[in-house]
């Protein structure tokens, strides 16, 4: 009798935790603290707990190769639990393909995407370009001549500007571009003039746009950003749209119900005052999209990624 | 005279008893974070900054400053005492200061890095207050070619950590250029020597090659040698504290460290270690002892970690005037001031100064209340010494493990700390510098992409790269460390010996 005592308390204090933390999560930042998908994860977790929605949320950070060494971690180890969630975004695609990572976003479950930003075309201020037309006219005359600084190579400011020179008629294999190591000192070599145009995310130039150090001469997304006289690249007459967005994603091998409960906890927390704060403190647009229209964007995006990365030649 | 009177309403805020506290509680906590092997500054800051989110602005700074300022100290205490570096930034401090440590001078080895520090950080600070706009000017000036011209000056300085054999220096820093290969090139996206392993997609970690080198290959040579280690490390012999030579020895090390590291430390590509290994072989050339440097020379701890700490001041311009992070803990800083919603950039100066001389007031509080809480304590710590060598070293072991997995939770990087822990005791075992190897892992891959940039923007003329005064300025500083010394050999010889005659009596 004791015995059995002692097993079902035993049982119990396994069985408990299990009750107890059933809505907590544990987030994998695929990165290292204090890049963009680290604050992502970090915001979540306090929106997470602020909000109510869940109890306790720990983040790891499993930094390297683009997101795909904690992507591939997190696949291997995650099967079934859907208390396990990642953070990762559209660098994750291109490092997919040009590492040709073995775990790719097939192998786990996006649940939706959280935040974007556009990417932004800029000069410094001393140049004699004074528009995105400038710009391209010059590409043309000669692409080897106009040098692009932008983050690592194969990554989304890499790829966009494949992207615009495919649009504007100029082979993406002669394109100039200068890889740093992210958008900041990329950022110095531009304010320098060491190079002819910069590209980056928004945040990355803003407030030297806004010091006048910098011009804009495109935003890369659907519609321009409030606030600032420049066109999206499109409305310039380059056909391209392109955001650097940020997800969620959950483990592989969760079952429809499960995937709705996460998603239905994330969407509350998209919606909470605690989240549209940061977003708006932060800076970063909110691009929800949850559900089959995220699933259809997402292979959208792929597809286009895996096509410029093809033409650029980084992808063979 | 505007940004005098910010900087006293931003000390007048940093001197409130609360904030005292919270610098305190930060200083503590960020020494005791920072002590660990594997863990620098960065990690610490970044473990610790959720610390900070329910203070308010000032008191939230404040604290971040000491947890900073403990955690860049805690790691020299460990370097100095255990040989086992927790960044890359006080490896040098390890050469010369493990070295005294093991001669009794422990104290002394950590006084003058606490004060130096303290000194350097002092100065910087004020240099970051009144020159942040003439010195960003500058630093924005330098082009990829001029970088790569800076970074052969760095290479011709690697030479002072080769000790006794050139050509086993030389073998060092190739091992050490070969591993910075490993992993994605930045221009292209295709991976090198990665072997299929998607962990070596990102390079070696600097700080794993440096704690299995240091950290791990020491308690396996210690292990190896067993009863034949010399006798028990005598952790005090003479004083504890820093002796009227010592202080005469050190102080001009503290300033020219100081210069050297705050300009390096404000390049957008600079980075911290670079200033020391700079300031490590200035020190060797001018130092009225050269012969002591590899056996424990003060000025060896003295001006690399007071260059040290000057850099990390000096990041901060290009952090606060351009909102560029230049290093790890810049990065992790711009998430400090990101939850209080605000963006670091050109205008922030004129936006939020309050801020802004906040954190410069906080971080000067921070770096004074940091000498007050270690200066006493530096004998407590040099009896860490005393603890007997299998509980010390298995104590190493399982830290720098932990420091390891912490900060990169992989089975890979385990394997490859202890795989270059071997590589550590093998080069020990025969006489090779372990520095160097480091030092070409840092400077290999910062040289290859500048070199890149500058030919990929000139469109192949390799004319760029000596067409900027800059750039042929650096070269012929380096070219002048190389030479001078050589004449100064050949005319002098007699002079220079008749010198180290005359210092020995």
């Amino acid at each position: 009798m004791k015995k059995f005592t002692l097993g079902l308390i035993a049982a119990a204090a396994i069985a408990m935790p299990a009750v107890a933390f059933a809505a907590d999560y544990k987030i994998l930042a695929p990165a290292a603290p204090g890049g963009g998908w680290d604050q992502t994860a970090r915001t979540i977790q306090s929106a997470l707990q602020d909000e109510g929605i869940s109890g306790s949320v720990q983040v790891m950070n499993v930094p390297g190769a683009g997101g795909t060494i904690g992507l591939a971690q997190f696949a291997n180890q995650t099967k079934g639990d859907p208390t396990q969630l990642i953070v990762g975004g559209y660098v994750m695609v291109g490092a997919i393909l040009t590492n040709n990572a073995p775990v790719t976003l097939k192998d786990v479950t996006p649940i939706a995407r959280l935040t974007g930003e556009s990417e932004a075309i800029v000069v410094p201020a001393s140049s004699d370009i004074q528009t995105l037309d400038d710009l391209i006219a010059k590409l043309k005359a000669d692409p080897g001549a106009v040098s692009w600084a932008g983050g690592s190579a194969g990554g989304t400011d890499h790829i966009a500007v494949g992207l615009i020179a495919k649009a504007a008629g100029v082979d993406p294999t002669r394109i100039n571009y200068i890889a740093y190591s992210g958008g900041g000192e990329a950022l110095a070599a531009i304010l320098g003039a060491q190079v002819t145009a910069g590209i980056s995310g928004w945040g990355e130039f803003e407030s030297q746009v806004k010091a006048g150090t910098l011009r804009l001469l495109a935003v890369s997304g659907d519609k321009r950003i409030e606030g600032v006289d420049a066109p999206t690249l499109t409305e310039a007459g380059i056909d391209v749209v392109l955001q650097n967005w940020r997800m969620i994603a959950a483990a592989p091998g969760l079952t429809d119900e499960q995937k709705a409960a996460v998603t239905a906890d994330i969407k509350k927390m998209a919606e909470s005052p605690t989240w549209q704060k940061a977003l708006a403190d932060k800076g970063w647009a909110d691009t929800y999209l949850d559900g089959d229209a995220f699933a259809a964007q997402l292979d959208k995006d792929i597809a286009a990624t895996e096509g410029v990365l093809r033409d650029i030649g980084l992808v063979k | 005279m505007d940004t005098f009177s910010l900087l006293a309403d931003g000390l007048m805020t940093a001197m409130q008893p609360m904030s005292l506290v919270y610098a305190l509680i930060g200083v503590l906590l960020g020494t005791a974070v920072g002590v660990l092997p594997g863990i620098g500054p960065a990690l610490t800051v970044a473990l610790l900054l959720p610390v900070t989110y329910k203070l308010d602005p000032a008191g939230s700074l404040i604290m971040f400053a000491g947890i900073y300022y403990g955690g860049m100290y805690g790691g020299s205490t460990t370097s100095i005492l255990l040989n086992t570096p927790g960044e890359s930034a006080s490896i040098i401090t390890a050469l010369e200061g493990n070295k005294m440590a093991r001669a009794g001078r422990g104290g002394p080895a950590l006084a003058t890095a606490a004060i130096g520090s303290f000194v350097a950080g002092l100065i910087a600070t004020i240099g970051l207050a009144f020159l942040a706009p003439t010195v960003v000017k500058l630093a924005i000036g330098f082009g990829p070619a001029d970088y790569f011209a800076l970074m052969v000056l760095a290479f011709v300085t690697v030479s002072a950590a080769f000790g006794s054999s050139a050509l086993m220096g030389l073998t060092s820093l190739f091992v050490g250029l070969s591993l910075g290969l490993v992993g994605i090139d930045l221009q292209t996206g295709q991976a090198r020597l990665s072997f299929g392993i998607p962990d070596f997609l990102d390079g070696i970690e600097v700080t794993t090659l440096a704690v299995a080198l240091f950290a791990i290959g020491e308690a396996l040579t210690i292990a190896a040698a067993g009863a034949r280690a010399p006798d028990k490390i005598e952790p005090v012999r003479g004083s504890v504290w820093m002796t009227a030579s010592d202080w005469a020895r050190s102080w001009k090390p503290w300033l020219r460290g100081t210069v050297i590291g705050f300009p390096i430390g404000a390049m957008p590509a600079g980075g911290a270690e670079i200033g020391t290994f700079l300031s490590y072989a200035a020190e060797k050339r001018l130092s009225k002892h050269p012969e002591e440097f590899g056996n424990g020379a003060i000025e060896g701890v003295a001006g690399p970690e007071a260059a040290n700490n000057a850099s990390a001041a000096g990041t901060l311009v290009p952090l606060l005037t351009l909102g560029l992070p230049t290093s790890a803990t810049a990065a992790i800083m711009l998430a400090g001031f990101q939850q209080f919603g605000l963006q670091p950039g050109p205008l922030l100066f004129a936006t939020r100064p309050e801020l802004v001389w906040g954190l410069i007031a906080s971080l000067l509080i921070a770096n004074l209340m940091l000498l007050v809480l270690n200066l006493p304590l530096v004998g407590l710590w040099v009896r860490l010494l005393a603890i007997p060598r299998p509980w010390l070293y298995a104590g190493i072991l399982t830290f720098s493990t932990l420091g390891t997995i912490g900060a990169n939770p992989s089975p890979v990087e385990l394997a490859v700390l202890l795989a270059f822990g071997l590589l550590g005791y093998g080069m020990r075992r025969f006489g090779y510098p372990i520095a160097p190897v480091v030092i070409g892992l840092i400077l290999g891959p910062l040289a290859e992409q500048q070199l890149r940039r500058a030919l990929a923007i000139s469109q192949g003329d390799p004319l760029v790269l000596v067409s900027s005064p800059l750039a042929i300025t650096l070269y012929l500083i380096a070219a002048a460390a190389v030479l001078l010394p050589m004449l100064m050999r050949l005319r002098g010889r007699g002079d220079v010996l008749r010198q180290i005659a005359s210092d020995e009596d």
